[in-house]
């Protein structure tokens, strides 16, 4: 399958097989009107299945966010054709405004204005807790 | 401007001064009788705790300040929809300090980020309690002499038990530590709590369902109350209230230098026959509540 290789903009590279449409709805992708490719289960030679996204378009990204669905990933800004920065990720120390703390004893479960934040707590893990009530993300 | 909201803000050095200067506001109380004039602390109680606000408004008198608040959710304009911010941003500039216990967790924090004034965290949901830890932990100094190699022992309710939590987190940085954890299945320690303070710092533990059985062992025996507030569902707590009952015959192999503590209020789980035992010490633990309560509103002030 050939995808068209980009002038201005972004390659979301090795991220996790299966976790493209998670990154792409959670960066909201689907508000630009520019092209976007998604590109599911490429093989790779490192991850042996990997997904890509290529955003035609030079644009403003979370790096906590990509950093926390998926530190794995490595972005590549490209400009007038060539690669001009090769980004890897790493999970982000905090969190804010994406998760939100499901423990009906949180201070947040009453006061929904208040923002969601979340801080790494433990890395090999990959555990975060809310900054309030130290609840696990999804938990 | 400093708070407390979690014991573990703490380093081991000031939770040792605290410990020493409650010590010797117990032995000297006169002369600090006028630490506080002229300060006000303000209780604010969104849930009803008679004796940690109490011993709240008693240190301050006992320092010469005055005292102002509210007891009840009810009370107060939080009744009307009013959110914890704007209560604090009111609050705060009525006073010099404010000591907060909360039905949500959390909602002291959310206070810190708001307030003009240092906030104390008077207990917040099942989360955090840090002068209750305070408490226990100059109990422990003052029967003991010492943190270092004890072995405590915790039972009943682990794993909603938040002062618990709280003090096998400040215990796990002295050396020598052991824990012991007597607990029925479905109320043990939560998982994340052994994690972050007991296994990843080597600490040696064991866990048992029968307190006879550990009792010989222990130098500290920290009760718990197995709280009706904490369950979802009234059918748990019934079927696991009186699950550990501390009784003399239970404490027959236990150590003659072994010190019972507890947070209080006591329902059942520690038998009043056991009150007259010299190694009974909750009722002492919660008077000192009130001298480490005082040293903690001079360091929050800044009063030497």
């Amino acid at each position: 399958m050939i995808i068209d290789s980009i002038q201005n903009g972004i390659v979301i590279d090795h991220i996790t097989a299966g976790k493209a449409m998670e990154l792409y709805n959670i960066l909201g992708l689907d508000k630009l009107d520019c092209t976007v490719a998604i590109l599911k289960n490429v093989t790779s030679g490192k991850l042996g299945r990997k997904d890509i996204i290529k955003i035609d378009r030079e644009m403003e990204l979370d790096w906590d966010l990509i950093g926390y669905v998926d530190p794995t990933i490595t972005v590549n800004i490209i400009h007038d054709g060539k690669l001009v920065e090769k980004r890897g990720l790493k999970l982000p120390e905090r969190i804010r405004g994406v998760l939100k703390c499901k423990n009906p004893r949180c201070i947040t479960s009453v006061e929904q204005e208040l923002p969601q934040e979340f801080l790494l707590t433990d890395p090999a893990k990959r555990v975060y807790r809310c900054i309030y009530c130290e609840t696990e993300a999804g938990k | 401007m400093e708070n407390l909201i979690d014991i573990m803000q703490l380093s081991t050095e000031e939770i040792d001064e605290l410990v020493k200067t409650g010590c010797d506001i117990m032995e000297h109380p006169a002369e600090y009788a006028h630490k506080c004039d002229g300060k006000i602390l303000a209780t604010l109680f969104f849930e009803p705790s008679t004796r940690t606000r109490l011993s709240f408004e008693s240190a301050m008198l006992s320092l010469g300040g005055q005292v102002l608040g509210f007891s009840s959710a009810a009370s107060s304009s939080a009744s009307k929809g009013e959110s914890v911010a704007d209560t604090i941003r009111v609050v705060s500039a009525y006073c010099d300090i404010i000591a907060m216990r909360h039905p949500k967790e959390g909602a002291p924090l959310v206070a810190t980020q708001h307030s003009l004034v240092p906030v104390i965290n008077a207990g917040d949901g099942g989360h955090n309690h840090p002068t209750q830890t305070l408490t226990d932990l100059i109990t422990i100094h003052k029967e003991k002499g010492h943190f270092d190699n004890l072995t405590i022992g915790f039972c009943g309710d682990l794993k909603f038990g938040r002062t618990v939590h709280s003090l096998v987190a400040a215990m796990s940085r002295y050396t020598g530590v052991r824990f012991v954890f007597v607990s029925p299945e479905e109320l043990k320690l939560p998982r994340y709590v052994k994690e972050q303070y007991v296994k990843s710092k080597n600490i040696p533990y064991t866990q048992s369902t029968c307190l006879e059985e550990v009792m010989p062992e222990l130098d500290i025996l920290y009760m718990t109350r197995v709280q009706k507030e904490r369950f979802f569902n009234e059918e748990d707590y019934l079927r696991l209230k009186d699950s550990y009952i501390l009784t003399p015959e239970k404490l027959e192999n236990a150590k003659e230098d072994l010190r019972i503590l507890h947070p209080l209020p006591r329902v059942n789980e520690i038998s009043v026959a056991v009150d007259e035992d010299p190694r009974a010490c909750y009722f002492k633990q919660a008077q000192n509540g009130r001298y480490i309560r005082m040293a903690l509103i001079m360091k929050l002030l800044g009063i030497q």
